[in-house]
């Protein structure tokens, strides 16, 4: 199931994104964007730009208005129940979570393994608890998500993304609404993952993330992009991020919030 | 996955036209509402069989996950509700025979008493009933939450986890929708006949548990116990249908869910008397 460091995993060519709440209005006009096997992507922008959208169509859940978008070289469009192993090997984890209500931390991180291998909870345990235990959640294993906090939803809504080790990870602004503590889990985490991870198999993962904020995401070895009126541009390492002279940017990677001056958006 | 299930809830951009505002004339009035019948029930057809086509296709996937759910599903239509059967089982036949028993006695056909009851009870009004009940008390439950979990992006999450929606949402309310149904009927049916004969005996109508139960035996016939099962399971499978449906493909925002429950459970009280009325035509022809 590896893929070969110069696979594409995720092609897009001429995608036009449109908002998945009203499939009228476009997001992102044209996106032509390759992600290749290993590499961690970070796509900034800012509210309202279209992230979840772009990250909602990568990951298949609707087809791109025009264009065509590809993961492991099937067009999400025609996603269907015969590519299901290939739709496995992608992982998503929403802004919110999104956990199932009704069931615990636990019965949502066993969810896809039970499903997937037809295991029962019981079977499916040994599993899930140790991957709840690698991610500091087994203490709330047994807690329903409306009794958890944001910081810890995110983390069980990860781990139910990884439980059945994806090639491809896509995460939707991971870092927003965390405290600085489980920033730095989640960076350290996420690099552990990107570099091959035992939970994984020790094969290395290929990541995209959105950001609101650049800053936690400095490092030479990530690849960035830029969305910002309805454009999608790729900026390259963070030294080529660094050196734009672009307002946006700017703003994106301050180092310290400047509150004297306000530019409307 | 996706794009079956997006088809199916197509009808969800009908509503863009449900909340235009209303045209002056009432001709155009008429054609819209007409339209969006159709729409309807375009919509509720291709969900049924969708949905049956997953109960088919899907029986033996991820069975150790699905079987629980549909246990849950029975239990909350089925035995959560015996409680308050029992007590409309009870009222049903204090109310038919309490009627109906001084009213035959008046003419002298106190012998018709068990046919009285097998055609009121027996093919009318207990199924007619349960279904309405169910409607009602598990019906509304699945478009909230259905309608939530749609709002929230639960639906979307199963999705991204390559679990088919219609097969882990759907297909365990439909099953545990139609045993439940089916199931309760049968406890009102038998708690009616059981009362009805206690209300007589109160009333010191002339019959004996023996001629009352001869007289059920000889009314009811293999057709009655054949299109009841019929009856009940096509009522529980279509409440559970138009509820889901409405769960599913209407609303985006949290908002919208109470209005959509009522259209719900009204679309469902129609398909319920649609179908009675089917059936009672089937009797006729039989």
């Amino acid at each position: 199931m590896s893929e070969n460091p110069k696979t594409a995993v995720i092609e897009m060519s001429g995608a036009e994104v449109c908002s998945m709440r009203e499939t009228s209005l476009a997001m992102i006009e044209e996106v032509n964007w390759t992600v290749v096997a290993g590499e961690f992507w970070v796509v900034a922008g800012q509210q309202q730009s279209g992230k979840s959208d772009l990250m909602m169509m990568t990951a298949g859940l609707m087809p791109p208005a025009k264009g065509s978008c590809k993961i492991f070289g099937i067009e999400t469009q025609s996603f269907s129940e015969s590519e299901l192993a290939d739709r496995l090997r992608v992982g998503f984890v929403f802004e919110n979570g999104q956990l199932f209500n009704h069931l615990t931390i636990m019965e949502n991180v066993a969810l896809p393994l039970q499903y997937h291998k037809d295991l029962t909870i019981g079977e499916a345990a040994e599993k899930t608890m140790a991957l709840l235990e690698l991610m500091e959640l087994k203490p709330l294993a047994d807690v329903t998500p409306a009794n958890v906090g944001l910081s810890w939803l995110k983390r069980a809504a990860l781990a139910r993304a990884l439980m059945l080790q994806p090639d491809l990870l896509l995460l939707d602004n991971p870092l927003n609404g965390l405290g600085a503590r489980h920033v730095k889990w989640w960076l350290h985490f996420l690099d552990q993952l990107w570099h091959g991870y035992e939970w994984s198999g020790g094969k290395p993962m290929t990541i995209v993330a959105t950001a609101e904020d650049l800053r936690p995401w400095k490092n030479d070895a990530r690849r960035f992009a830029l969305l910002r009126d309805k454009k999608f541009s790729l900026l390259g390492s963070w030294g080529e991020v660094a050196s734009q002279d672009d307002t946006i940017i700017m703003e994106l990677m301050e180092t310290s919030l400047d509150t004297t001056t306000y530019r409307k958006e | 996955m996706r794009q079956g299930l997006a088809k199916t809830l197509e009808f969800a951009d009908a509503q863009l036209l449900r909340r235009a505002p209303l045209p002056r004339s009432y001709s155009d009035f008429l054609g819209r509402k007409l339209f969006l019948f159709l729409l309807t029930v375009q919509g509720l057809g291709a969900f049924s069989l969708i949905t049956s086509g997953v109960i088919l296709r899907k029986f033996r996937v991820a069975r150790n996950v699905m079987r629980p759910l549909i246990r849950h599903e029975i239990a909350r239509a089925g035995f959560g509700l015996l409680p308050m059967f029992m007590f409309v089982a009870v009222a049903l036949g204090f109310l038919v025979i309490g009627e109906t028993v001084s009213t035959l006695a008046r003419f002298g056909a106190i012998n018709y008493i068990g046919t009285v009851m097998v055609v009121v009870v027996v093919r009318e009004l207990g199924p007619l009933l349960a279904a309405f009940l169910v409607l009602a008390r598990v019906g509304t439950a699945n478009v909230i939450e259905l309608g939530t979990a749609r709002a929230t992006g639960e639906v979307e999450a199963l999705e991204t986890l390559g679990i088919d929606p219609v097969h882990y949402l759907i297909v365990p309310r439909v099953i545990g929708m139609a045993a439940g149904v089916f199931s309760l009927t049968v406890y009102l049916i038998i708690g009616a006949l059981v009362s009805g004969y206690l209300c007589a005996f109160l009333q010191d109508v002339p019959i004996t548990p023996g001629d009352y139960f001869k007289q059920l035996v000889e009314s009811l016939g293999w057709l009655d116990f054949a299109l009841l099962a019929l009856k009940t399971i096509a009522f529980g499978f279509f409440i559970a249908i138009v509820t889901c449906y409405h769960g599913l493909a209407q609303p985006l925002r949290l908002s919208d869910v109470s209005r959509v429950a009522v259209r719900a459970v009204t679309q469902g009280i129609v398909v319920c008397v649609v179908i009675d009325a089917l059936f009672i035509f089937l009797y006729l022809v039989a």
